[in-house]
């Protein structure tokens, strides 16, 4: 390579995402709740839930932890045991209604129309199996075709996560490969029979950040090419400003902010989302003092009554009356803009974002 | 070099050397080959040549990947660890090799905070009794004095003092890495190196134990060796800034010239995979740099510059020349023979 000149780094850049269209929705869940009965009480995870994501489009649903974000993907995935979890709504997947579905007919659905990756592709691919076998068996569960041609797919899945020299690959073990590459892998084995949904409950947390951002090209690759709708969940901001179209803030197990990830993020209207904005430190500008929420995340065994956020909410005497401690409010447009809802008492949040919140971020 | 002890607490010192240096220092690890008579034994270069200074009341961070030596770093510094090679001055004393009974009076002076507030606080012990351990092995106090000492630490963490009789699994993951603080402050300590002290915890409660620490660091002059993978936590929190890659450090400098113009090769990837709010606040997406591949492993580096193999600037000399951490710009030492800063700004600009 001696008279090699200095390369150019590889590079990407993303397209700015178009707006939205009205397309039919793919996934749709309607007032949805989940409840465990447990030896201390009800645990109130999800509380009426909706929301609906076409296909091609991105959702990310964010909050902290307990706030229900992955008890609702699993139940959309229909993974909760029912002997223990109360399922209630209704979660629409291609038209078929998942909640009440026969185990039998959730076989054929989970890994086939819907697939799911994990955080953990540590704990997610069995250590006793090789790669290959076990995005076969996923192949195979749901095709009837030869050993030789689920092999053939399990290749061209590998090849197609961009594992290098996948004919090898595809014979290892788990523990040979690297933790990117097994998320890799994980991503080949939810892809194999093309879903049309993909739910991803935070698929890089675990990963180092620039693994992360080459699985986040990743994902946005593959969702272009197969078309599918993406619920994509996470607790990093900034992954969801990178990879999605609308995003969804959940607190307590209810949903307190919907729609365009521009607006949300750029402009929120929920003092909820205003409090994470200013708990992220920036990466340029002189550092500011941090602003954040005070307290902490609400027990599900005892969700405060009216707004759940109103225990650590700083603009609750803005509202009359003891409106935010008595009333929950609804999820519905608080301005002009029709396309976003948010679940608040506050007058004019748009104006006191604008004048109180945004000179303060960091 | 004649070291002064200092009667009370036994610290030996030189006078006018910095509070904390560390001189080349390595830490191989061994492990077993499947020869036999030991045959194929391997050494883990997890950390191979690490040069840094503290000064008092100073904060520095140190950042890099999974893997690239910086836990390793902080069990060095704190001598949970005892480096196979280079030394590890304490206010000019060399404390690389010191037995236990020596390192006594440093163990005070130099305090941990682990990353997960989970499974470092023994759950059989009460609040007060893990604070007060601290108190105790330390000599910090009388014993009649030693509940009050624990009540005014526990609020200085923001705590309530009347907790001191609870157990650790009554307190949430914020409170509890608050715990840990008080516990690392209840020595009096000089320097803290905190092993991702927010990592566990959700955003909100991170920015509150930030707060926290940032207030301890201006009211009692304590230096900090800050541990972290998200490097906006880092620059919120840091003077100055340690890159490390694969046992070294590849960048270190004041932390605007390191975010604005790095000039390491690693360093400009680094920042440049950091998702970035900025871009729904109307900033146009900017040309991001990935790197290809993964980190090489630490049990057989590549030869001369360890970053070469995932570097689109490697020519023939980084793989036969190990570049020196050297004097770029002012006070920013850059380990690569390509180092200059990037045509533009990698970090997009907030309006």
């Amino acid at each position: 390579m001696s008279d090699q000149s200095i390369q150019a780094p590889h590079t990407v850049s993303r397209v700015p995402r178009t707006p939205a269209a009205n397309e039919e929705a793919y996934l749709e869940v309607s007032d949805l709740q989940v409840q465990f009965p447990t030896a201390d009480g009800l645990v109130r995870a999800v509380q009426g839930l909706s929301y609906s994501v076409p296909l091609r489009r991105t959702l990310a649903i964010v909050g902290e932890s307990g706030s229900g974000k992955s008890v609702s993907s699993m139940a959309v995935m229909g993974l909760h045991d029912r002997r223990v979890a109360r399922i209630a709504g209704s979660i629409k997947v291609g038209g078929r209604e998942i909640v009440n579905m026969s185990d039998k007919e959730l076989e054929g659905y989970r890994g086939g129309d819907a697939a799911m990756i994990f955080q953990d592709p540590q704990s997610s691919l069995h250590p006793y199996f090789t790669i290959g076998d076990q995005i076969m068996e996923s192949y195979r569960a749901h095709n009837n075709v030869s050993k030789r041609k689920a092999k053939d797919r399990a290749i061209d899945m590998l090849g197609r996560v961009g594992i290098p020299n996948p004919r090898r690959r595809v014979d290892q073990y788990p523990h040979e490969f690297s933790g990117g590459m097994r998320q890799r892998a994980m991503i080949a084995m939810a892809l194999v029979n093309d879903p049309k949904l993909l739910i991803a409950d935070e698929p890089t947390t675990a990963l180092d950040v620039t693994v992360q951002a080459q699985i986040l090209d990743l994902i946005s690759d593959l969702q272009r090419d197969f078309g599918s709708a993406v619920v994509f969940i996470t607790h990093d901001l900034g992954v969801v400003a990178e990879i999605a179209d609308d995003i969804l803030v959940m607190y307590a197990g209810t949903a307190i902010e919907h729609g365009p990830v521009n607006k949300i993020l750029g402009e929120p209207l929920h003092p909820y989302a205003w409090g994470l904005l200013e708990s992220i430190p920036a990466l340029t500008g002189e550092p500011q003092p941090l602003h954040p929420i005070p307290g902490s995340p609400p027990s599900l065994l005892a969700v405060p009554t009216g707004c759940p956020f109103h225990p650590r909410c700083e603009f609750k005497d803005r509202v009359g009356g003891d409106l935010c401690t008595t009333l929950k409010p609804d999820l519905i447009p608080r301005t002009g803009d029709l396309g976003r809802t948010s679940r608040c008492h506050l007058k004019e949040p748009d104006k006191v974002f604008e004048t109180e919140v945004l000179p303060r971020l960091p | 070099m004649t070291a002064t002890t200092t009667a009370k607490s036994g610290v030996r010192s030189v006078p006018g050397a910095p509070l904390l240096e560390l001189e080349n220092v390595k830490m191989h690890f061994k492990t077993k080959g499947d020869g036999f008579f030991a045959r194929g034994t391997k050494w883990v270069q997890a950390v191979d040549g690490v040069d840094l200074t503290i000064s008092p009341g100073e904060t520095v961070g140190l950042v890099g990947e999974s893997g690239c030596g910086k836990s390793t770093t902080a069990r060095l510094v704190t001598r949970l660890l005892e480096p196979t090679g280079g030394q590890i001055r304490y206010q000019g004393v060399d404390i690389a090799h010191m037995n236990e009974r020596q390192l006594r009076p440093y163990r005070r002076e130099i305090q941990l905070i682990f990353q997960d507030p989970y499974s470092s606080l023994n759950p059989r012990h009460t609040v007060g009794t893990i604070v007060g351990t601290a108190l105790r092995t330390h000599d910090m106090v009388p014993k009649s004095g030693e509940l009050k000492r624990v009540q005014e630490l526990l609020e200085v963490v923001g705590l309530n003092p009347e907790h001191y009789n609870r157990y650790p699994h009554e307190f949430s993951g914020g409170q509890r890495q608050r715990i840990g603080i008080a516990r690392a402050l209840a020595a009096r300590p000089k320097i803290i190196v905190a092993d991702e002290p927010v990592s566990a915890l959700d955003v909100s409660i991170q920015a509150q134990v930030m707060n926290l620490l940032e207030s301890l660091r201006k009211e009692l002059g304590i230096a900090f060796v800050f541990i972290a993978h998200d490097l906006g936590v880092v620059r919120h929190f840091c003077d100055r800034i340690a890159v490390m890659y694969l046992g070294r450090v590849v960048e270190e400098g004041p932390r605007d010239s390191l975010y604005e113009k790095p000039q390491h090769p690693y360093t400009q990837a680094l920042l440049s995979a950091v998702p970035d709010i900025g871009v729904v606040r109307g900033v146009p997406p900017k040309n991001r740099i990935r790197l290809v591949g993964d980190v090489p492993s630490p049990v057989d580096p590549p030869s001369g510059c360890r970053f070469r193999t995932r570097c689109w600037k490697a020519q023939d000399i980084c793989a036969t020349e190990d570049p020196a951490l050297i004097e770029r710009a002012p006070a920013q030492r850059v380990a690569c023979h390509f180092a200059e800063p990037p045509a533009e700004s990698i970090l997009a600009e907030t309006a």
